[in-house]
């Protein structure tokens, strides 16, 4: 079985820290390629920037195996100047303004400090202070004299990775323990498959990138890799939590259904017996909404049987998640094992 | 028709799940067909015909149902839906899981139905206590539970939506003894969800036109403001929904084929909807689409009703359209 130690822990540290939005994932890209250009049998950067790398295994009947972790994390940009370092922004990709007033973020790829201000709660009725705070109400403030500062930058959550015993925590988890996952499974690329890394663009924004790199890729098969959602927590009257999503601690979440995708029930039978057989724990993700790259993946050119695992996480699409590290590495090896034992029989019956 | 269409809508196979209702349909066709295929998503594509015009007929044989997502710990299963499923139609209503279970869907009898909550005020008895002793766990699928009812013209069945489609397509596909073209009878997957089996069996198809075949509502009912589409008066034709315009030239074309040979049609515009048409017009460079609709009441309720004779008709038209070449 794998293991994540020090090494996998500081390439996470790495990644969570760097800032990689919808449509400017460079940052994150120049990492990948530090860890993993050496070892790829090929490499390109597709049109839109996604980071394709195919790994080649050896011998006869290789299925092509496409792997998707998306480098891009959700945060903001800056549309308009109002003057004296106040900016007003529109958010990339899903996020509460509940969770927004008075966090510290980073500014455009030289991180500039600011804070996104609002109106200190001295000033506000009591009608203001239970409502949700809109948008436009918000700003980002990084001062004056910035001129490096301006209107499309991008912004996010001035968080720095921090890990606390067996828990880490840090922001854009999602996705970017997905893409420490892969990296990790090109270094111990199984040789039985074709392994096609997809290190996607722009899924934040509805899996833009995930779309033209399944149609490039045209794999036998697909898994995405992703963080969800963990709301494993009790409810404040002492009722049953019924909508945890996913929880702390069990393991990598496979999906059955999410709002994009029905997972092909091969590739569900095939994790959930890999996880047994190899005693490897795993949940289900609670059937319900979201999405994961495999939404656009399974639709790609006439079809690819697609599922999707995640490593669970609390907070996300927040200042800062919160995740365990042995969920990390049971979804590591959960992966690995099963790409170890996969044939082109697990095709050989219909959907 | 009737035994197949009693057939076709007592199999329980929701969107994702196509394997029984691919099996039935499998079983019906595999005799009139020149080459028969399944691709990755399980879509059962029958070709009939070869070197002519590439025509795609598309029905879905997915259904509307419910997914589990939760056990709690008296053994109730929370759900999630597959599809567009009503509120109002699901109280008192029975399920039946792949595994052979049913269940009963309960919910507290004096709030008001249609502000039930997925997944919060709903959920299904299977008669377990806890989740030790239930039946089915999280991601276990259902359909709804109920018979074939047959009142003469009017006949009446879950998953008219689109298993009518789908015997439409069958005995076409049965009746057709000649055609100039190739003709694709496509048996699609998980249309309730997104339209998603024809996104992929269309791209690989890659058809010179495309015609969906599906149910629309029918609103010939009491308390309706506008009647404007009947049950018995024919199947419609589609000038546009929210997923497709009807291409001028097809609509024309079907126009004068029913014309010719006396067949009832009915003209349908409908702001609301979307068929396995809206994917096969986007898929390549663009393809030509059309919807012929057969008029269902009660669509995605339990028990929806259509008239046998539109049923007829459709596939005396289909027959037609596809004996003769289509020039548009």
């Amino acid at each position: 079985m794998l293991k994540i130690q020090n090494p996998q822990i500081k390439l996470l540290e790495k990644l969570t820290n760097a800032v990689a939005l919808p449509g400017d994932e460079g940052a994150i890209r120049k990492i990948i390629r530090a860890e993993v250009g050496d070892i790829a049998d090929e490499l390109k950067i597709d049109a839109m920037g996604n980071l394709l790398i195919t790994k080649h295994g050896k011998g006869k009947n290789r299925l092509k195996v496409m792997l998707a972790a998306h480098m891009d994390e959700v945060g903001f940009m800056l549309v308009d100047d109002e003057k004296d370092g106040i900016y007003s922004f529109e958010t990339l990709g899903g996020i509460d303004t509940r969770q927004l007033v008075g966090k510290p973020v980073w500014v455009g790829k030289e991180k500039v400090e600011g804070v996104i201000g609002a109106a200190p709660i001295h000033l506000l009725d009591a009608e203001a202070r239970n409502g949700k705070a809109s948008l436009k109400s918000l700003k980002i403030d990084v001062g004056v004299g910035k001129p490096k500062v301006k209107v499309g930058d991008r912004a996010t959550f001035a968080t720095k990775f921090l890990r606390m015993g067996n828990s880490i925590r840090a922001k854009a988890l999602d996705d970017r323990l997905g893409v420490a996952i892969l990296i990790e499974l090109l270094k111990n690329a199984p040789e039985n498959i074709d392994l096609l890394a997809a290190f996607t663009v722009q899924e934040e924004l509805g899996l833009r990138g995930a779309k033209i790199a399944a149609h490039a890729f045209n794999p036998d098969l697909a898994l995405a890799v992703d963080s969800t959602p963990a709301y494993d927590m009790p409810m404040h009257d002492g009722s049953e939590n019924i909508h945890y999503n996913t929880k702390l601690g069990e393991g990598p979440a496979i999906y059955t259904l999410d709002g994009r995708t029905l997972s092909d029930p091969r590739i569900i039978r095939w994790l959930s017996e890999t996880g047994d057989e190899k005693k490897i724990p795993y949940q289900y993700r609670q059937p319900g909404g979201g999405g994961t790259d495999a939404g656009s993946i399974h639709l790609s050119r006439a079809g690819i049987p697609t599922g999707s695992v995640s490593v669970p996480g609390r907070y996300a699409h927040t200042a800062m998640g919160l995740c365990r590290i042995k969920d990390w590495e049971n979804t590591l090896n959960l992966l690995h094992e099963a790409l170890c034992r996969v044939s082109p029989k697990i095709l050989e019956k219909n959907r | 028709m009737k035994p197949l269409i009693k057939k076709l809508t007592e199999t329980f196979s929701p969107s994702g799940y196509e394997n029984a209702i691919r099996e039935v349909i499998m079983d019906e066709i595999k005799d009139f067909a020149d080459e028969i295929k399944i691709d990755a998503l399980g879509n059962l594509i029958a070709r009939k015909g070869s070197g002519g015009k590439k025509i795609m007929l598309a029905a879905h044989m997915d259904e509307i149902g419910i997914m589990v997502n939760h056990v709690d710990k008296n053994g109730f299963a929370r759900f999630a839906s597959l599809g567009g499923v009503f509120p109002q139609t699901l109280v008192g209503s029975r399920v039946r899981f792949m595994n052979g279970t049913p269940g009963v869907i309960g919910a507290h009898y004096l709030k008001r139905p249609i502000k039930l909550i997925w997944n919060k005020d709903m959920f299904i008895d299977i008669g377990a206590t806890s989740p030790k002793n239930s039946p089915v766990q999280i991601g276990d699928v259902a359909a709804f539970d109920r018979p074939f009812v047959d009142l003469g013209d009017r006949i009446i069945g879950k998953s008219m939506d689109d298993r009518i489609g789908v015997a439409v397509l069958i005995e076409t596909l049965r009746k057709l003894k000649d055609t100039p073209h190739e003709v694709y009878f496509v048996f699609t997957t998980q249309e309730e969800v997104g339209v998603r089996g024809a996104i992929t069996s269309a791209y690989g198809v890659n058809p010179d036109i495309g015609i969906a075949i599906d149910v629309t509502g029918a609103d010939d009912i009491p308390e309706m403001d506008t009647k404007t589409i009947f049950l018995g008066k024919g199947p419609t034709f589609k000038f546009k929904d929210a997923g497709s315009i009807g291409d001028p030239r097809l609509i024309k074309h079907f126009i004068k084929v029913a014309e010719k040979d006396k067949i009832p049609y009915q003209r349908e515009v409908a702001n609301m909807g979307g068929t396995d048409a809206r994917a096969i017009q986007l898929t390549h460079a663009g393809v030509p689409v059309m919807t012929l609709s057969i008029p269902c009441r009660y669509v995605h309720s339990p028990s929806e009703m259509v008239d046998y004779k539109d049923v007829q008709n459709t596939v005396k038209l289909l027959v037609k359209l596809l004996e003769k070449n289509i020039e548009i």
